[in-house]
């Protein structure tokens, strides 16, 4: 009886709701539409432009040179060993300051989440290098890595692999160590904000039903706090991987590419902005682009997390 | 009640009348000042930074025809490439005059971007600039820069460092031997060995002082013929790569340049440097004891039995090609690069003249030694540019991949960097 009853309600309820949804959409649409509009006349333009100037050799101050090499730009970057150590540096930059950000970030979420004295001072504190414009951070640490007036020597010569004449970019790892160092600093309160708002979600009776239950600080940590964090989480990292693969302002002042630190960003930039060759660079580009469209594809599939779920619309 | 309205009112029409002359007068002064800035043009100077010289000589050289104001660069040469040639590639009419660095001439002249100098004005500016300089400004066999001031690199000591070593400066030196009188008594060379084009030049006066060149038919743009790995270019890697693993080496090699090399010179250790004309009274308030002691002598040999080749740098003037008032620009480059107007800058910002004849300028010789003036002027005569070619940005970032680190400098770099370069310069390596 209430199987039939129910089963009309529900049949009746599906064409409202599903009327509702394409009216919705439908609207939604025409909200966006200006925006979609403005943004392919302002991007689509750009790499439309960048696609068709990457099948030429093309250098801007001998323009008559001009010269049609189809695909050659891409197989030239793509069986260069230099792209493959610039990419290598890229990822090698994005995992590790990533992976050391999310815990570092989430460490400061929850201190944000939970202090109850001087909060405003607290979180402000924690936010101030992500206020500080990167070239600035990036001379900052320059300057403290340096080996004439940093303060790195000094404070860290008890270690046995430091002392006062290190010299932090003068080979390849202590200067990605520093270059990491230097983006770790930045972007962490990036992170920590956003697993703040993420944090900010989780039900405190979920949580209040697990202690009641008996489940200890890192069951509930593990059980219910990231699990209800997942969405937020994946978009931390996703925000911050494809802003660390994107690295560029770090190594421009603080190794200008030098010990085999440069990124693919800076790889890029010396073609077209340096070389002034439009044509590889323009490839350059094109090939990055395609690196962060699959980056930010298999970020989404590792974390499962379903879109439209986490809008809350299923 | 009515009275202090019609006073109101009175009041209100005064304001309104004393508004309207404001605005009159204001208007009339601002197409007063249109009409005497159309009268008058203002031409625009692009400079490199310095510490005023350029901007005195701006000032100077403006006439009642013309008003020079300047704009300035950034600070590294490379970046002033970059700026110039992205605005000059857009055709921007605000560039009429700019400063630019030797080895990047041949590229700007190549691209047509600048104003054709007349002969007579080119006949006049060759004959009284240093050869050198005037092989740095010519491209095609035509003088496309007029030569404003020569820097070239001398070799600086510490005198009582010398004395205790015991070694003769007044007799010329080699990097060998400087190198091994530096290491066995607790001092430093500084050089200047980042990644960069300071890095370059090093290395080129290294190759030029063993008598050869980094590129032959330098004319012939990508197909110019690479020369690096050569007997001369073997003794160049020979001297980076001693140097780097003596004790002789500055802890920041890897990262030095003309202002790190100045402060390990005048550090403890400091003992030797290259550096260019400028560093001289870099110690004179700082460090009047190092100022004290320096001393000079002409540019280490790369070979015992062969004349060392100093660096060559400075600045040409170029006339661009897309400047709205390019006749009156190429007009005003015989004041700016007057020997008069050399001297000017040269006792502003130690970067020395073009020509002998800038040398006579008074002042300086109240602010330089005789002979370190005499010394600066040979240097100029024995030193040798960068390769002029278009494409010399390519080659010098070539180079720069290759021989930096200096510790990872050996014989086999030279080899190394000639097929990189040709590879590059052929579209088939990424730089």
């Amino acid at each position: 009886m209430t199987t039939t009853v129910s089963t009309p309600t529900t049949s009746a309820a599906e064409p409202h709701a599903s009327d509702r949804a394409t009216a919705e959409n439908r609207l939604g649409l025409k909200l966006v539409a200006p925006a979609v509009v403005m943004m392919l006349l302002v991007t689509a333009y750009p790499m439309l432009q960048a696609l068709y100037l990457s099948l030429f050799r093309y250098r801007l101050t001998t323009p008559g040179e001009k010269q049609f090499v189809g695909l050659g730009n891409y197989a030239t970057a793509l069986t260069d060993s230099l792209f493959w150590q610039d990419l290598f540096n890229t990822v090698v930059i994005m995992v590790v300051s990533v992976a050391v950000e999310l815990v570092i970030g989430f460490a400061f979420a929850m201190v944000m989440h939970r202090i109850i004295v001087a909060r405003g001072l607290m979180r402000t504190s924690i936010l101030i290098p992500y206020g500080i414009i990167t070239v600035v951070s990036a001379f900052a640490w320059q300057f403290a890595f340096s080996l004439n007036n940093g303060f790195v020597n000094g404070w860290f010569q008890w270690l046995p692999w430091i002392s006062a004449d290190t010299n932090w970019f003068g080979s390849h790892w202590p200067a990605m160590f520093a270059i990491i160092v230097s983006e770790i600093w930045k972007t962490t309160p990036f992170m920590a904000l956003l697993l703040l708002a993420g944090l900010s979600q989780v039900s405190d009776d979920m949580l209040e039903a697990a202690q009641v239950d008996g489940a200890t600080w890192w069951q509930r940590l593990y059980k219910v706090i990231l699990p209800n964090m997942r969405a937020a989480i994946m978009v931390a990292v996703l925000f911050r991987a494809l802003d660390a693969f994107r690295i560029f302002d770090n190594i421009f002042v603080m190794t200008k590419g030098a010990q085999g630190t440069e990124s693919s960003s800076f790889l890029t930039y010396r073609q077209v902005i340096e070389q002034f060759q439009l044509g590889m660079g323009s490839a350059l580009s094109v090939l990055l682009f395609l690196a962060v469209l699959l980056l930010a594809f298999l970020i989404v599939r590792l974390f499962r997390v379903d879109l439209a779920q986490a809008r809350g619309e299923a | 009640m009515r009275s202090s309205e019609v006073r109101g009112a009175g009041v209100g029409a005064r304001r309104r009348s004393v508004a309207l002359t404001a605005v009159l007068v204001l208007v009339a002064g601002l197409l007063a000042a249109c009409s005497s800035a159309s009268a008058k043009p203002v031409l625009t100077w692009y400079i490199n930074p310095d510490t005023g010289g350029q901007d005195a000589v701006a000032k100077r050289c403006s006439t009642s025809q013309y008003t020079i104001t300047t704009q300035v660069l950034p600070t590294d040469a490379g970046q002033q490439r970059i700026q110039l040639a992205r605005r000059l590639a857009a055709g921007d009419s605000s560039i009429d005059l700019m400063s630019i660095d030797p080895p990047y001439t041949a590229e700007f002249a190549n691209a047509g971007y600048l104003a054709p100098i007349p002969a007579d004005l080119a006949s006049t500016f060759a004959k009284r600039s240093f050869r050198s300089a005037v092989a740095a400004a010519t491209w095609k066999g035509r003088l496309v820069v007029a030569p404003f001031w020569s820097n070239t690199q001398v070799l600086w000591y510490r005198k009582s460092f010398v004395k205790k070593a015991g070694i003769d400066m007044n007799r010329p030196v080699t990097w060998t031997q400087i190198i091994k009188t530096a290491s066995q008594n607790g001092g430093t060379v500084a050089v200047q060995a980042n990644k960069y084009e300071g890095y370059v030049v090093w290395i080129n006066a290294l190759v030029s002082g063993a008598g050869g060149t980094l590129v032959k038919n330098a004319a012939k743009g990508v197909d110019a013929t690479i020369s690096v790995n050569s007997p001369a270019g073997h003794a160049a890697a020979g001297v980076i790569e001693d140097l780097a693993h003596s004790k002789a080496a500055p802890a920041d090699l890897s990262v030095s340049t003309e202002g790190t090399a100045g402060t390990t010179f005048g550090g403890p250790t400091g003992a030797f440097m290259v550096n260019w004309t400028y560093i001289f009274h870099n110690y004179d308030s700082d460090a009047p004891q190092v100022a004290k002691d320096i001393g000079y002598t002409t540019y280490p040999r790369t070979l015992p039995g062969r004349p060392a080749r100093p660096p060559y740098g400075g600045i040409g003037i170029g006339v661009s090609k897309f400047s709205a008032h390019a006749a009156l620009a190429t007009q005003a480059l015989s004041c700016l690069t007057s020997p008069t107007s050399q001297g000017v800058n040269a006792k502003i910002t130690g970067n020395m003249p073009s020509s002998a004849a800038g040398y006579q300028y008074a002042p300086l010789r109240k602010i330089y030694p005789a002979n370190l003036l005499a010394l600066f002027q040979k240097s100029l005569v024995l030193a040798a540019p960068r390769s002029v070619t278009p494409y010399w940005s390519d080659i010098s970032s070539a180079l720069q991949s290759t021989w930096h680190s200096p510790t990872s400098v050996n014989a086999s770099t030279p080899q190394k960097s000639a097929s990189f370069i040709e590879q590059v310069l052929q579209g088939k390596a990424l730089l």
